[in-house]
C-alpha cells in the first residue's frame, strides 16, 4: 500500500511553499517533495521579494529571523551605450521607515531554505532529495498521486499541486502543460561577487541595512532582447544578465561572456570594483506572457508559480507571482476539501481567482509587451548608441552652440532608425503596456 | 539483538574553502552532514538487522540540529534515535565524547541488552579515530577497528567474525561480543531510503537525553571533562615534490635515472625481489 495524505506539493520554491504554509494552518496534511538536497538549492532569481506578499503568508516574517539581506531604498534604471548610458534613480525615505521591506533582496539559498523551515515548523513534511517521475492517474484520468525515484515510491493525495519551476521534467514527460517555446523563455546568468559590507554602503550611499537596486537595459544585452540587474545584498553584489533564448541562439552569444562583458562596462566596473565571484548560477525565466499561462488546473491537480508561466519579466514579479499564485491554489485546495470535490470544475475556481487577483491583470496589461520587444530590436542594439552619441554631443563643451549641435544629434539618429519607426516604437510601447 | 550506532554531524569538508588570509576554514555556508563514515556504520547495521532481526539504536551528541543525522539513520533503518544534547556536552574532546557516549549505552543497555556498537571509523572534521575505541575501552567490548567486512555474526554463541585492514594487507578476525567496530568506507555502500521510510523517519519523535539523563559525572562531561586544547591551528606546508627528470633531454635517460632512484630503495628492491645495491639502470643495457 501506498503512502497517502490530502496535498502533495511537488517543488519546495516560494509557491510550494507558500501553499504548504497556507494548507498546514487550515489543518490540511501536506507533503512537499523537493528534487535538490535542501530547499533552494537549485533555485535562482534576482533575489529581490516583496514584503506585501511575504507578509500574506509569514505575517511575522521580519521577526522570525527572516534571511533579509538589504532592505531596498533606491531603484535605479539605466539606459546603457558601449561607453556610457543613461541613470535615472528614484529614492524615498518612506522606505527606509514606514514602508520598510517594501521590496528587499534575498539569497535564495538561505531564504527558501528558512521558508521552508516556516512551513516544517506548521506541521508540512519537506521531503527533499526526491524526484517525482511520473503522476498517478486513475481510470478516469485524474490525478491521483505521484511517483519518485525512490523505492515504493508512491504517494496518493486528494490534490497534487505542481510548482516544480520553469524547467520542469514533468512536464516533459507527462504534459500537463506544454514546454515553452526558446522564445517564450529566458536565460539568466547570475553572479554573487562578494565584498566588505561598508564598501557596499559606501559605494550605493546607503545606511548598513539598506540597499539599492538597480534594472540595466541597452547595449549591456549585445542587442538581445534582455536585462540586465545589479542588487545589493549584506555583503555581496547580484549581477544577472540575461536574453531571449531564441536571442542567444540566434547571436551565438554565449552567457558567460555575456556576463563577463557586463562587468567591464563602464557603469558596472567601480561598483563591483575588488570585488570576489563568490558564485555562478543560471536559470530559465519564463517570458511568454499572458498568451501562454497554459490551463493552470486539471482533474486532481493545480498549477502554480513558474510552472504555470506566470512570471512578469517587466516588473521583476516572478518569486511573489508564485507565492500569490500558491496561496490562491491552497485556499481553492481547502474548499476542494470542504466539498470533497476535487474535479477540474471545483478547483477551475483557482483560474477565476487568479483572473480576479493582480496577477492575471498584471500579465494582461503587459500581454502584448514580449512580442512588443521582439519586434523591436532596435531597442537593444541602434537606440542605446544613438541616444548616448547625442547625451555625449550635448555635454562635450567644444564651442559649438547648442542648436547645431541638437540638429546635429537629431539627424544622426534618424538616420538610423527613420522618424517614423521611432514614432512607431514609441506607440508601440504604450499600446503594448498601456 | 540490539546494535547501537555513534553518529556525529559534521561540516560538510568537500565543500571546504580555506581564507587565504587567515588560514581558518571558512565555514560560512557550509553544510551539516552526517559523516559519512558514520552513514557507512548505519548500514552495515541494517544490513546485520535485516539478517538477524533486533533492534538499532542510533546515538548522537550534538545541538539540537544535530537530530537531522538522527533522522537519517532512521529513514535507513533505525528503530530509534537518541540525542544527546546538554549545554554541559559542549566542548568535549574524545575522551569527554567516549565517556558521554558509554554513559547513554549503559542505560540502552539495561533496557536491551548491546550485542554490537558500530562506529564510522574516523569523523572526517576532527580525523581523530580515537572516540569509537575510547568507547569501547570504557565500556569493556572487543575492540575492532578498520574493518572492511563482517563475515559472521552469531550473536547466540556471541561470536562475530570479521575482515580488517592492516598495513601490510588485511586481517581477519573472530572475537567475541559485545564488540564496537569502527568501519572503513567500502564496508558497506549505504542505500536510499524508500519513500514511506522517508516519510515515517521524519515523523517520528527524537529522544533527547541530557546530562541528568545518563546520570553523568560532571567533571568527566564536556569542555570540564576534556584534558585537551587546541593551542594553534595551521594548514600543513605544501608537500616538496621529488626529484624531476627532463623527458625532453632524452627518454632513455630519464627513465634510467628514475629506476635507479627507484631500486636504490632497499625496501622497493626487496619487494621485486631484486638484490640491493644492484644498479639496474645499467644493467639492464647490458653492460
Amino acid at each position: 500500500m501506498s503512502e497517502c495524505c490530502d496535498v502533495v506539493i511537488v517543488g519546495a520554491g516560494p509557491a510550494g511553499i507558500s501553499a504548504a504554509c497556507i494548507l498546514a494552518d487550515h489543518g490540511v496534511e501536506t507533503i512537499v517533495l523537493e528534487r535538490g538536497e535542501f530547499p533552494g538549492s537549485k533555485n535562482m532569481s534576482g533575489g529581490v521579494l516583496y514584503g506585501h506578499d511575504l507578509a500574506r503568508i509569514i505575517p511575522d516574517f521580519a521577526e522570525r529571523n527572516c534571511p533579509i539581506e538589504r532592505n531596498i531604498v533606491e531603484s535605479r534604471i539605466w539606459f546603457t551605450s558601449k561607453e556610457g548610458g543613461y541613470s535615472l534613480a528614484y529614492r524615498d525615505r518612506i522606505f527606509e521607515e514606514q514602508r520598510r521591506h517594501n521590496v528587499f533582496t534575498v539569497g535564495r539559498a538561505r531564504f527558501d531554505r528558512w521558508f521552508a523551515e516556516q512551513a516544517g515548523q506548521k506541521g508540512v513534511l519537506v521531503v527533499c532529495g526526491t524526484v517525482v517521475t511520473d503522476l498517478l492517474k486513475d481510470e478516469s484520468g485524474k490525478v491521483r498521486g505521484v511517483r519518485t525515484d525512490r523505492e515504493q515510491g508512491e504517494l496518493e493525495a486528494k490534490v497534487v499541486l505542481l510548482a516544480d519551476g520553469i524547467n520542469s521534467l514533468l512536464a516533459a514527460k507527462t504534459g500537463f502543460r506544454p514546454e515553452p517555446d526558446p522564445e517564450h523563455v529566458a536565460l539568466a546568468v547570475k553572479e554573487i561577487i562578494g565584498l566588505p559590507e561598508e564598501t557596499i554602503s559606501e559605494r550605493f550611499n546607503v545606511a548598513p541595512e539598506d540597499g539599492v537596486s538597480i534594472e540595466i537595459l541597452g547595449s549591456v544585452t549585445r542587442g538581445m532582447n534582455g536585462v540586465g540587474v545589479l542588487y545589493t545584498n549584506k555583503n555581496s553584489l547580484s549581477l544577472v544578465i540575461g536574453g531571449n533564448l531564441k536571442d542567444f541562439a540566434r547571436l551565438r552569444l554565449k552567457p558567460y561572456e555575456l556576463i563577463e562583458d557586463f562587468k567591464t562596462h563602464p557603469m558596472v566596473a567601480p561598483l563591483i570594483k575588488g570585488g570576489k565571484p563568490r558564485e555562478y548560477l543560471a536559470h530559465w525565466l519564463p517570458e511568454g506572457g499572458y498568451d501562454h499561462v497554459p490551463r493552470l488546473y486539471g482533474d486532481g491537480y493545480l498549477i502554480a508559480g513558474d510552472s504555470g508561466m506566470l512570471f512578469n519579466a517587466l516588473h521583476r514579479e516572478g518569486s511573489n507571482m508564485a507565492m500569490v499564485s500558491g496561496k490562491i491554489a491552497a485556499e481553492t485546495i481547502i474548499q476542494a476539501i470542504q466539498k470533497s470535490d476535487f474535479s477540474s470544475e471545483s478547483l477551475g475556481v483557482y483560474a477565476q481567482r487568479l483572473k480576479d487577483s493582480f496577477i492575471m491583470k498584471d500579465l494582461k496589461k503587459y500581454r502584448r509587451f514580449p512580442g512588443f520587444l521582439q519586434k523591436h530590436e532596435d531597442i537593444f542594439n541602434t537606440l542605446p548608441d544613438s541616444l548616448s552619441m547625442a547625451a555625449r554631443d550635448m555635454l562635450t563643451v567644444d564651442g559649438v552652440d547648442k542648436k547645431t549641435k541638437q540638429s546635429r544629434s537629431w539627424k544622426m539618429i534618424r538616420s538610423k532608425t527613420s522618424r517614423l519607426r521611432l514614432l512607431r516604437i514609441l506607440f508601440n510601447a504604450w499600446r503594448s503596456v498601456k | 539483538m540490539h546494535i547501537v550506532c555513534c553518529l556525529k554531524q559534521v561540516p560538510d569538508t568537500a565543500d571546504v574553502k580555506i581564507d587565504p588570509e587567515t588560514n581558518t576554514l571558512v565555514r560560512e555556508g557550509l553544510e551539516s552532514i552526517l559523516n559519512p563514515y558514520d552513514l557507512v556504520a548505519v548500514e552495515m547495521a541494517v544490513r546485520l538487522k535485516e539478517k538477524h532481526g533486533g533492534r538499532i539504536s542510533a546515538l548522537c551528541m550534538g545541538p539540537p540540529q544535530a537530530q537531522s543525522v538522527l533522522r537519517q539513520a532512521m529513514s535507513l533503518g533505525a528503530d530509534a534515535g537518541i540525542l544527546l544534547s546538554d549545554r554541559a556536552f559542549a566542548g568535549a574532546d574524545t575522551l569527554a565524547t567516549s565517556y558521554t557516549l558509554a554513559q547513554a549505552v549503559l542505560i540502552l543497555n539495561r533496557k536491551t541488552p548491546v550485542n554490537l556498537i558500530i562506529c564510522g571509523k574516523q569523523a572526517i572534521d576532527g580525523d581523530t579515530a580515537q572516540t569509537g575505541p575510547g568507547l569501547a575501552t570504557r565500556l569493556d567490548y572487543t575492540q575492532l577497528t578498520y574493518v572492511t567486512a563482517v563475515e559472521s555474526f552469531d550473536p547466540k554463541n556471541k561470536l562475530i567474525r570479521i575482515k580488517r585492514r592492516i598495513e601490510e594487507g588485511q586481517e581477519i578476525l573472530e572475537a567475541e561480543l559485545p564488540a564496537l567496530l569502527t568501519v572503513e568506507l567500502e564496508s558497506a555502500r549505504p542505500r536510499r531510503a524508500s519513500l514511506p521510510e522517508l516519510i515515517a523517519s521524519m515523523r517520528k519523535d527524537i529522544e533527547v537525553w541530557d546530562k541528568k539523563k545518563i546520570e553523568g559525572d560532571a567533571n568527566q562531561l564536556g569542555i570540564k571533562g576534556s584534558p585537551t586544547w587546541v593551542r594553534k591551528m595551521g594548514a600543513p606546508p605544501p608537500r616538496t615534490s621529488g626529484p624531476r627528470f627532463e623527458a625532453a633531454k632524452g627518454l632513455r635517460e630519464a627513465v634510467d635515472q628514475s629506476l635507479d632512484i627507484i631500486f636504490a630503495d632497499g625496501f622497493m628492491a626487496e619487494e621485486l625481489g631484486i638484490p640491493t645495491g644492484v644498479h639496474h639502470g645499467k644493467d639492464s643495457r647490458g653492460n
